[in-house]
C-alpha cells in the first residue's frame, strides 16, 4: 500500500473498525456505571442534594455496589477469545512511541504559542492524551476501589487511614469528574470519532489525520 | 489493568514497528525505534500516590482546609473536599421539620416520666463543651461548641428504675434510632444538645433537640431526638444493625478519664 495520505477516493471511502463489539460494549456499560457513581456520589456529599434526595443508607449502597462492579465490564472483556482487539487496545494504550513524546511536545508548543519544534508526528491509534487519559482512569478507579472499600470496611484500619481514604476519594472524585468533562467535550468537538464509538467504524480520511500509523498498520493486513 | 502487563508487553512490539517501519540500525541516534510502558508506569505511580495519600493524607487535609478557610468567602471552596466542614447526613428523604408543639419525651424505667417543651428543657442546668465532631468515615470537624443538659442529670431528674442498664434514642425522622449504656453516658458526659456552634441547634443538624456523645463517633449522636427510654436491654442503633460497632469509641476504648 502506498502512503495513505495520498491515497484517492477509494481509501478514503473504506471505513476501519476503530473499537469492535467488546470494547463498545465495555466502554459504554462503564459510562452508565461511572454516571450512577457520580450522581449517588454527589448525593452523598453536597448538602443541598442530600436534603433534596436524603436515604443515605439506599444511596450508599447503590453506590458502593456500583464501584464494585465497574472492574468487572473491563475484566470481563479482557477474559475471553473475545477480548482479543481489547487486549491488543490495552497494549498499544501501555505502550509509548517517540511519536507520543513528540506529540506532548507540540502539545506544549501550541500551549506556549510557540511555532512547532518538530514536524507533525505520525501517530499510532491513540495519541499520548488519550493513552494518559486511559492510564489515569485505570489507576485512579483502583485507587477510589481501595479507598472506598477502605471506608465501608473501616473497622480494622486507623482512624488516620479512614481521613486519607476521604481525602483520597473525595479530591479523586473531583479530577475524576474534571477529566470525564474533558472528554466528553473532546468526543462532542468530533463527532466522527464519537460516532465510532457507537457503530465501530471510522473513515480512513480520518485515520489518515490522527492516527496515520495505526492506518498504515491497518492497510497492511 | 496492572495485571494486563502480560499482554501488553507483548503486543506493542508491531505498534512500534508501525510507528517507524523502516528500523534504523542500533545506535543510528534519533530514528531508533523505541517504545516503553508508560502507560503501566503511570498506573502504578496513579496508585503510589493514592497509597501516600490515605496514609499521610489526613495530615495534609488539615493544611487544604486552612489555606480553603482562608479564602471560604468566594464559596467555591465550600464544596471542595478537606473544608473542616460538616457533611450533613440524612437518612430519611431530606432533613424533617420538628413539629410545632416538640417536646422531648422521657420515659421507659423511670419514676416520673418526663415531656420536656424547649423552654423546659433549657431551664435545666446547663453542661457547656467545646468538642471535635469525629465522623466514623474520616472527616473531622474541629472545635464544635456545644450547650446541652447532661444526659445523666437528665436520667436522674426522671428517677431512674435500677432495672435500668441503657438509654434508648428515637429520632422523630421516624427512621434513626440509637441507644447508650448508663456506664458510657458517664464515662462520655453525653449531653441532651439545644446549641451547637453558637447558635440553637439547626434544622440540618439536628434541631431543635439532639443528642452529643463525646470520644464516640458521629453516629451515635443522633439528630431530631423526639424520645428516650430508660431500658434493660438496648436495641442496636440505625447504622448499628448496618454494620457498625455498637460501642463507637473514637479510640477503640474508652477514656481513661469520665469526662
Amino acid at each position: 500500500m502506498g502512503d495513505p495520505q495520498l491515497s484517492g477516493e477509494q481509501v478514503r471511502q473504506r471505513a476501519l473498525l476503530r473499537f469492535d463489539r467488546v470494547e463498545r460494549a465495555v466502554h459504554w456499560l462503564n459510562a452508565s456505571l461511572f454516571l450512577i457513581l457520580v450522581l449517588t456520589g454527589a448525593a452523598l456529599y453536597f448538602t443541598p442534594l442530600i436534603a433534596l434526595v436524603g436515604r443515605r443508607r439506599l444511596i450508599e449502597q447503590v453506590h458502593l455496589y456500583v464501584g464494585l462492579a465497574l472492574p468487572l465490564p473491563l475484566l470481563l472483556g479482557l477474559a475471553g477469545s473475545w477480548g482479543r482487539g481489547l487486549r491488543r487496545d490495552v497494549g498499544r494504550i501501555n505502550r509509548w512511541t517517540e511519536a507520543d513524546m513528540r506529540w506532548l511536545r507540540g502539545l506544549v508548543d501550541n500551549a506556549a504559542g510557540r511555532r512547532p519544534s518538530a514536524p507533525r508526528p505520525r501517530l499510532g491509534k491513540f495519541n499520548a492524551g488519550q493513552k494518559l487519559n486511559a492510564a489515569f482512569v485505570a489507576g485512579g478507579g483502583l485507587v477510589m476501589l481501595g479507598t472506598g472499600a477502605l471506608l465501608r470496611w473501616y473497622v480494622p484500619f486507623p482512624l488516620s487511614w479512614r481521613a486519607g481514604a476521604t481525602f483520597v476519594h473525595n479530591w479523586l472524585a473531583f479530577m475524576f469528574v474534571v477529566v470525564i468533562l474533558g472528554h466528553i467535550a473532546l468526543a462532542l468537538s468530533d463527532r466522527e470519532a464519537l460516532r465510532s464509538m457507537l457503530g465501530g467504524r471510522i473513515s480512513s480520511a480520518w485515520a489518515a489525520r490522527h492516527a496515520p500509523a495505526w492506518l498504515e498498520e491497518a492497510s497492511d493486513q | 489493568m496492572t495485571e494486563h502487563a502480560g499482554p501488553a508487553d507483548e503486543l506493542p512490539v508491531r505498534g512500534a514497528g508501525a510507528e517507524q517501519p523502516v528500523p534504523s540500525p542500533a545506535g543510528d541516534g534519533t530514528q531508533e525505534p523505541w517504545s516503553k510502558p508508560i502507560g503501566r508506569r503511570t498506573v502504578l505511580s496513579v496508585l503510589g500516590l493514592g497509597a501516600l495519600g490515605t496514609l499521610f493524607g489526613s495530615h495534609l487535609q488539615s493544611g487544604i482546609s486552612s489555606a480553603l478557610n482562608a479564602v471560604h468567602a468566594n464559596g467555591i471552596a465550600s464544596l471542595l473536599p478537606g473544608g473542616g466542614q460538616f457533611t450533613i447526613y440524612t437518612v430519611t428523604s431530606g432533613y424533617p421539620a420538628a413539629p410545632a408543639d416538640y417536646t422531648l419525651r422521657v420515659g421507659g424505667l423511670v419514676q416520673r416520666p418526663l415531656s420536656l417543651p424547649l423552654a423546659e428543657l433549657q431551664a435545666l442546668p446547663a453542661t457547656r463543651l467545646t468538642r471535635n465532631f469525629q465522623c466514623v468515615t474520616g472527616w473531622e470537624v474541629a472545635d464544635v461548641h456545644w450547650v446541652g443538659v447532661r444526659l445523666v442529670d437528665l436520667a436522674a431528674h426522671a428517677g431512674v428504675n435500677p432495672a435500668a442498664t441503657a438509654f434508648q434514642f428515637r429520632s422523630f425522622d421516624g427512621i434513626y434510632t440509637e441507644s447508650l449504656t448508663i456506664q458510657q453516658a458517664h464515662q462520655t458526659g453525653a449531653i441532651v444538645a439545644y446549641s451547637m456552634l453558637g447558635a440553637p441547634v439547626t434544622r440540618e443538624h439536628g434541631g431543635p433537640v439532639r443528642l452529643y456523645v463525646p470520644s464516640m463517633f458521629g453516629y451515635k449522636s443522633i439528630k431530631w431526638l423526639s424520645a428516650i427510654d430508660l431500658v434493660a436491654r438496648p436495641q442496636p442503633g440505625y447504622w448499628e444493625q448496618n454494620g457498625y460497632p455498637i460501642d463507637a469509641w473514637i479510640s477503640g476504648h474508652p477514656p481513661v478519664q469520665a469526662a
